[in-house]
């Protein structure tokens, strides 16, 4: 009797098993057709579980909003757009077999998706070998551009070096002394290695610049404060932040603990968003900086319109957070990715990979952060630097905006200044 | 250098309050807890949830009642989940290290996964007003109150739990246990009921040091197994089960890490701390206070 009801129990379990399975291959099924068939198929390639979840969920989210909104307007080449959703896992490995998946046995028409730069590392030979093409929505180190990824966040050019001018300059604060501190994985390493030959290359001495990196997860934070408490005391003194995730908290609580404030020694980060405050004790951050190209509180009627369909979306489909849910720059790249491709498809007046690529090129579009437009060379964004201070409610004070547009530099040579139009 | 000094004691202290709990555990049922850092993320939840409750439900506002409260509120439901896992799982497998180190770290991920299910990612909790800031001891010095509270928590805790080990009757049964099992229970212990309490206490111990950890850090799934190695090279080179031992390796771990981080990297330091402490345990393969005599065959 035992036996029975567990088997009776497994019987149940697998047959929910199976149930999911076939609700996701069903979806797929229906625009299995092909050409004939009145929708146009893309791959949504954002972790949904694991450690990458949290950040890349939002992502997911962003696609499918944008997603209605065009199908509900009509669609694109009189065809509806349908999302194929995958699940990475947070598993580098895996990204690379879902995006084989995407390419191959869904032949979507374009993906959107990866977070971190090793899962973009990881699916850039698949795109490559498939003639597939990625929207990349998040700011990365550089020193990469292919033609089958279209690269919608940032390049050190375009969130690094206003940042580090902005410090330099009078408005900033005129600051001459500089503490780099990271996680130690690429992304700081790089960004690192960029900041410093460019504050060198501007006649910030050597021994005015600090670099040191924790590992990941690090929490103990009490001797890095106490060696930039020692570094302030020469005054004109910041931190420029590439701390990750969950090492942030006591980072700054350890900052604030020891007696600093964002007046004696401003941290300007480059991995701090609306999206990783939102439920944090922001306490700490109010005053502190950081660099991004977006933030949720910009002043445009397009980003107003943009903030409250997200909340509204996020309400309407019962998502974790309802209304309390805020945008963040990569939450606005990974939307605007969607019109990006649908505005190049219509242009091209096809969906052909080789003809959206060359649609692309040189093509402008009103995202919620303002004006921005595709390099007439390379596939990457030229769009505004932002810097924004932290408010008590997680939300970020614009401070300063960059006089135009800034064109992209994936391979930025050190000693270039950003070249503004 | 105080800077250091304080430092180091202040780390020091967190990984004795984390580590006094594995190191009893350890010593008496011979069974390596991988769930232990687990206990830790309970205990924070715990807090997190205590925090949540006054503010949401009964409308306190006081930043400094919740913290109180929550303290023994932690110890208790960490206990009980320990004494939830000695009952359930555990028990079936003393005697077989492998076995119960595989069924730990499995329970282990099992718990990391289901916080991340149940909370989200990104849950923080408030620090409480009177233990934010510091205190201003010279112009470049700055002890913060949350670390003093927390070395302060550190030696109280260790008190109790000597004068519990020491000067009760339960405390007796369990040092006998640990010493040999098989005499003790021939001489009328009730050993099952011994493993219980140890479990509760040990359990309930990481409870507290979570619900200190929300002090310095935030609270995330896998919170526990950050300090897990940690408190495994405490334990492993104080003596297994030697409350004194856990309380030396401790200060000794956090004091060498802080001296070795304020000259290297952080991450250079930590490298040269796990080879300092393979070195250490090639000449005292028994950690710094070995057993003496017989007990020491076994």
């Amino acid at each position: 009797m035992i036996f029975k009801n567990i088997f009776g129990v497994a019987a149940i379990g697998a047959a929910l098993m199976l149930g999911a399975c076939n609700n996701g291959s069903e979806k797929t099924a229906a625009g299995g057709g092909g050409a004939d068939t009145n929708t146009v198929k893309i791959g949504v390639l954002h972790s949904l579980s694991g450690t990458m979840a949290i950040s890349e969920v939002s992502l997911k989210d962003a696609v499918q909003m944008a997603v209605d909104e065009i199908n509900a307007s009509g669609g694109v080449l009189g065809k509806q757009i349908e999302p194929v959703i995958v699940d990475p896992a947070s598993n580098w490995d895996l990204f690379a077999e879902k995006s084989k998946e995407l390419l191959i046995d869904k032949k979507v028409s374009a993906v959107f998706g990866c977070w971190t730069s090793v899962s973009r590392k990881s699916v850039l030979p698949v795109f490559e070998q498939n003639n597939g093409l990625l929207f990349y929505p998040v700011q990365y180190e550089g020193e990469e551009s292919s033609k089958n990824i279209v690269y919608s966040g940032a390049v050190p050019n375009q969130q690094l070096i206003p940042a580090a001018d902005y410090l330099m300059s009078p408005e900033g604060g005129g600051y001459k002394r500089f503490y780099l501190l990271g996680t130690d994985y690429v992304f700081p390493r790089t960004a690192n290695k960029i900041l410093k030959a460019y504050l060198l290359s501007k006649g910030i001495p050597a021994e005015n610049i600090i670099e040191e990196y924790t590992p990941f997860h690090h929490q103990d934070y009490q001797t890095i404060v106490s060696k930039i408490k020692k570094f302030a005391v020469g005054g004109k003194s910041c931190v420029l932040s590439t701390i990750n995730g969950d090492s942030n908290i006591p980072f700054y609580k350890e900052f604030a603990n020891q007696g600093l404030t964002a007046v004696t020694c401003p941290i300007m980060a480059f991995s701090v968003a609306e999206d990783e405050l939102r439920a944090m004790d922001t306490e700490f951050l109010v005053g502190h900086l950081a660099a991004w190209n977006y933030y949720q509180s910009i002043d445009l009627p397009e980003n107003k319109k943009f903030v409250a369909a997200f909340k509204a979306y996020c309400v309407k489909k019962n998502l974790p957070g309802g209304d309390k849910r805020v945008t963040d720059d990569p939450i606005c790249w990974a939307y605007t990715d969607v019109y990006l491709w649908a505005n190049a498809a219509k242009k091209a007046g096809s969906f052909d990979v080789a003809k959206v690529r060359e649609a692309l090129l040189g093509l402008s579009f009103d995202s919620p952060a303002g004006e921005v437009k595709m390099d007439p060379k390379i596939n990457h964004l030229a769009k505004y630097a932002m810097i924004g201070e932290i408010k008590p409610d997680g939300q970020f004070n614009v401070i300063w905006k960059s006089k135009g547009l800034i064109d992209p530099q994936p391979f930025f040579s050190l000693t270039d200044s950003v070249k503004v139009k | 250098m105080i800077q250091n000094l304080f430092s180091g004691i202040s780390l020091g202290s967190i990984l004795i309050l984390i580590s006094l709990g594995l190191s009893i555990i350890y010593g008496l049922a011979g069974i390596i807890n991988m769930a232990h850092g687990e206990f830790l993320m309970i205990g924070a939840y715990t807090t997190y949830c205590v925090e949540s409750l006054f503010t949401n439900t009964l409308h306190v506002h006081n930043g400094n009642l919740f913290f109180l409260v929550s303290l023994p509120v932690s110890f208790v439901i960490a206990g009980i989940a320990g004494l939830l896992l000695e009952r359930l799982v555990i028990r079936r497998l003393y005697a077989k290290p492998l076995e119960s180190l595989l069924a730990t770290w499995g329970i282990s991920l099992i718990l990391i996964q289901l916080a991340r299910t149940i909370f989200g990612d990104l849950t923080s909790v408030k620090m409480p007003p009177m233990l934010s800031g510091g205190w201003q001891v010279a112009s470049d010095l700055v002890l913060p109150y949350s670390r003093l509270f927390i070395i302060g928590l550190t030696t109280v805790t260790v008190g109790l739990l000597y004068a519990c080990l020491f000067k009760t009757r339960l405390g007796v049964q369990i040092r006998a246990v640990t010493q040999n099992r098989q005499m003790s229970a021939c001489l009328g212990i009730n050993t099952r009921r011994v493993d219980a309490m140890t479990f509760f206490i040990g359990s309930g111990l990481a409870g507290l040091a979570g619900c200190a950890m929300t002090l310095i850090g935030n609270v995330v799934p896998d919170m526990g197994q950050t300090y897990i190695v940690d408190s495994f090279l405490v334990v492993v080179s104080g003596g297994v089960g030697k409350l004194v031992g856990t309380i030396f390796a401790g200060l000794g771990i956090g004091l060498i890490s802080k001296v070795l981080e304020a000259f290297f990297e952080a991450v250079y330091g930590k490298v040269l701390i796990l080879l300092l402490m393979m070195i250490f345990l090639q000449f005292k393969p028994r950690g710094l206070f070995p057993d003496k005599g017989r007990i020491a065959e076994d």
